[in-house]
């Protein structure tokens, strides 16, 4: 990692400990070292009992370095990976409540077919538009609904996942801790 | 074996080789406090205060090399901790302390005297617990010791409602510990130390900056080899302070805001820097965008996170300082730097610490007569402020892990339960606690605790009848303008230490001073000396917040002495 003070967004997958306030001290540690996050998502993970976190994180690389540093830090936070770049898919999710006439709606259709996203509740006034996509294929989609006006935006942030085969645990699931290689604590690479 | 959730508490602490708790009971915690008599391996000290528990804890610990404990129940019991856990935080001191929370069902209800503790401690902790079944306990203690003591040592909270204390379950202790998330690096990449050593033969003004991980992973052997061996000046952190032998050829004090001014030079002027278990802390560094701007950095510490944190580094090196050096020793080649080792005793003569030979009641003369009643040789346990740093200046320090001092959080108050911890740990060592009147004042309650347990602490209070530190501040800073800092209604500290049954002198004549501190030396307990000193004395030299070392303001020189060379 170099520390070439260039600004810009990363993401950060964390598999942490599914325990009460695993959460709490994960925010509570960006909120205290004044890190960024753009956007947070939780769920399980495919282990019992661990769950995966997405981050993504603004900053330059040095900061990224300690953001992936400080999370390692935390006992329930088992592995941290920087999967910024190209080898990585990240997807959201949002749902947009957009205002629909008779005379917009089938203008709307076109643009959410080209978008290859779905409506999913339609009433006289209104439409529930639902996306998938990356970052940007959501603002440009909401960019493009904004004319017919957007009463309602829910975004789930980004979840992200590196191409190919890289999983700190055995496919069965079990945990398997010498597997577990905490990727940032390599020093060469510090 | 069936346990209650108290009786496993203290099973769990006699396996981990716990013998004192400081503590002081409180509802929520009471049964645990009814199991204690079963445990009589568990030596119970009843303070005052629950902030006196803390700091005594983190007193023994620093001492001692492994957790204390303390405990108090739940609500102000636990956050009258608080100040004692971030002091053991900011300086890395394993210290276990466990908090009686109300009943599982009121949990959350705002019940009598609850308080979300592991939510407050969550910062400034390493990491804390909240147990919700008896059953836990013995997984839950050995984790927390194993936490707080290895790695990067720090304080360890388990938060335990009181219905768990009663709920009975069968006691098994765990033999192995499953934490897949914690798993410090100890060993270094041999890579990274062969770096060092190449950086280490290349350099021709090499300088150690050894911190407080010299002392806490007791690697006094491996550093004295490496500056020896390569004949190398060694520079201590504050906290360092005892890791390297203080009268050695090659040691040139503590540098940063109040510490020697040849030490700050002779990082100023090195071309490299290798430090060792420290985290290049403001009062160092000064500005970090000039700090040894001309100088290459090796970087070994057991956290990851210390690297590049305030700092960049040429070659960082995670894990354990002393197998860090154990490594390196054998990787780097015997060098002498004859003129380097030459000017930086040069700078030192240059830039002495002064004496004062001006007949007035200074503290600095009154710490140089306690070093040579005690021979250099006993704990010295301060509170914040400017008695700190003559302290931690003139003290000679010729024990390692001598200098028992709240450095990072900087708490005013650890004078009194600090040195009470640390007296408990090493019962036949001379401690002597250099309090300031302010400091004094916020915990001298635990006098009391001093006197039931007959903990022989020798206090010398440095009583300038203000908050010197911060008059100083005033001084230099603020146009002399002494907002809230001077005192007009201090106790009689004589009197007070009469009330509780302590010896206690007045001193206000320097040529005093000597047989009061032999006669608290010969006295069997604790004594408290008034010592009456000079108001508008400054700590020299200082470097201002957030300047370099070229702002060094060096003391000035009107017809005094030096008294160290």
């Amino acid at each position: 990692m170099n520390y070439n003070g260039t600004s810009n967004r990363h993401t950060i997958t964390a598999l942490v400990e599914d325990k009460p306030g695993v959460l709490n001290r994960v925010t509570s540690m960006f909120r205290r070292r004044g890190f960024n996050i753009a956007s947070l998502a939780v769920g399980h993970s495919e282990i019992p009992n661990l769950s995966r976190m997405t981050f993504v994180v603004e900053g330059d690389d040095r900061v990224v370095d300690q953001v992936t540093k400080h999370l390692h830090k935390l006992i329930d936070v088992i592995k941290v990976s920087d999967i910024s770049g190209d080898n990585a898919v990240t997807r959201e999710l949002a749902l947009i409540r957009v205002k629909a006439n008779v005379q917009s709606r089938s203008e709307i259709m076109q643009i959410v077919d080209l978008f290859r996203a779905n409506i999913i509740d339609v009433s006289p006034e209104t439409l529930i538009v639902e996306v998938v996509g990356d970052e940007d294929k959501i603002d440009a989609l909401q960019n493009l609904l904004k004319s017919f006006g957007i009463q309602e935006v829910m975004r789930t942030g980004s979840v992200a996942m590196s191409r190919g085969m890289d999983s700190a645990f055995d496919t069965n699931g079990s945990r398997n801790a010498k597997a577990v290689k905490p990727v940032i604590m390599e020093t060469g690479s510090v | 074996m069936k346990m209650n959730g108290g009786q496993m508490v203290c099973a769990s602490l006699i396996r981990e080789g716990v013998d004192v708790i400081f503590g002081l009971p409180g509802g929520a915690i009471l049964p645990l406090y009814q199991a204690l008599p079963e445990f009589p391996e568990l030596k119970h000290i009843l303070v005052r205060h629950e902030q006196g528990a803390a700091h005594a804890a983190d007193g023994y610990a620093r001492v001692k090399g492994r957790p204390g404990v303390a405990w108090a129940t739940s609500g102000p019991g636990a956050t009258n901790l608080v100040t004692g856990i971030a002091t053991a935080h900011m300086d890395s001191v394993p210290i276990v302390v466990i908090t009686g929370q109300v009943g599982r069902a009121a949990i959350g209800t705002d019940a009598f005297q609850e308080c979300d503790i592991t939510g407050i401690t969550l910062p400034i902790t390493k990491h804390n617990y909240l147990v919700m079944t008896a059953e836990e306990i013995p997984r839950v203690i050995k984790e927390a010791f194993h936490i707080a003591s290895t790695g990067r040592p720090g304080p360890v909270l388990v938060d335990i409602p009181k219905d768990v204390f009663t709920e009975v379950g069968e006691f098994v202790y765990p033999e192995e510990i499953d934490l897949p998330g914690y798993k410090p690096n100890l060993d270094p990449h041999m890579g990274q130390v062969k770096r060092a050593a190449q950086l280490i033969s290349e350099a021709e003004r090499p300088v150690i900056l050894a911190g407080h991980g010299i002392i806490l992973s007791k690697a006094y052997d491996e550093l004295l080899e490496l500056a020896e061996k390569a004949q190398i000046p060694v520079v201590t952190t504050l906290l360092g302070v005892s890791g390297f032998p203080t009268s050695h050829v090659l040691y040139s004090g503590w540098p940063g805001m109040h510490g020697m001014a040849y030490a700050s030079l002779t990082i100023e002027e090195s071309d490299l820097i290798i430090a060792l278990g420290m985290r290049f802390d403001d009062r160092i560094t000064g500005n970090t965008a000039t700090f040894a701007t001309g100088s290459k950095k090796i970087h070994v510490d057991v956290d990851p996170s210390e690297i590049g944190k305030n700092v960049q580094v040429d070659v960082p090196i995670v894990g354990d300082v002393k197998r860090v050096l154990t490594a390196l020793n054998k990787q780097v080649k015997p060098a002498t730097h004859v003129d380097w080792v030459n000017h930086v005793h040069q700078l030192r003569r240059d830039h002495p610490l002064m004496g004062s030979d001006n007949g007035k009641m200074e503290m600095r003369y009154i710490i140089n007569e306690i070093a040579e009643a005690t021979n250099g040789d006993a704990i010295i346990v301060t509170g914040v402020g400017q008695h700190q740093m003559w302290a931690a200046q003139y003290y000679p320090f010729n024990q390692p892990c001598s200098l028992i001092s709240s450095c990072g959080s900087g708490a005013m108050g650890y004078e009194v339960p600090g040195a009470m911890g640390a007296q408990v740990a090493a019962p036949d060592r001379v401690v002597w606690s250099i309090a300031g009147d302010g400091g004094f004042q916020m915990t001298m309650v635990e006098l009391a605790t001093l006197v039931e347990n007959n903990i022989p602490v020798k206090f010398a209070i440095m009583n300038n009848n203000c908050l010197g530190m911060v008059r100083q501040w005033q001084d230099f800073f603020y146009e002399k303008s002494h907002v809230a800092t001077v005192y007009s209604g201090n106790p009689d500290f004589v009197k007070l230490a009469d009330a509780y049954g302590i010896l206690g002198i007045r001193v206000t004549d320097k040529n005093d001073v000597r047989a009061a501190v032999d006669k608290a030396m010969e006295h069997d307990g604790p004594v408290i000396i008034d010592f009456v000193v000079e108001q508008d004395d400054n700590v020299y030299p200082m470097i201002p917040a957030g300047m370099a070392v070229d702002h060094l303001i060096e003391e000035p020189r009107p017809a005094r002495q030096e008294v160290r060379g």
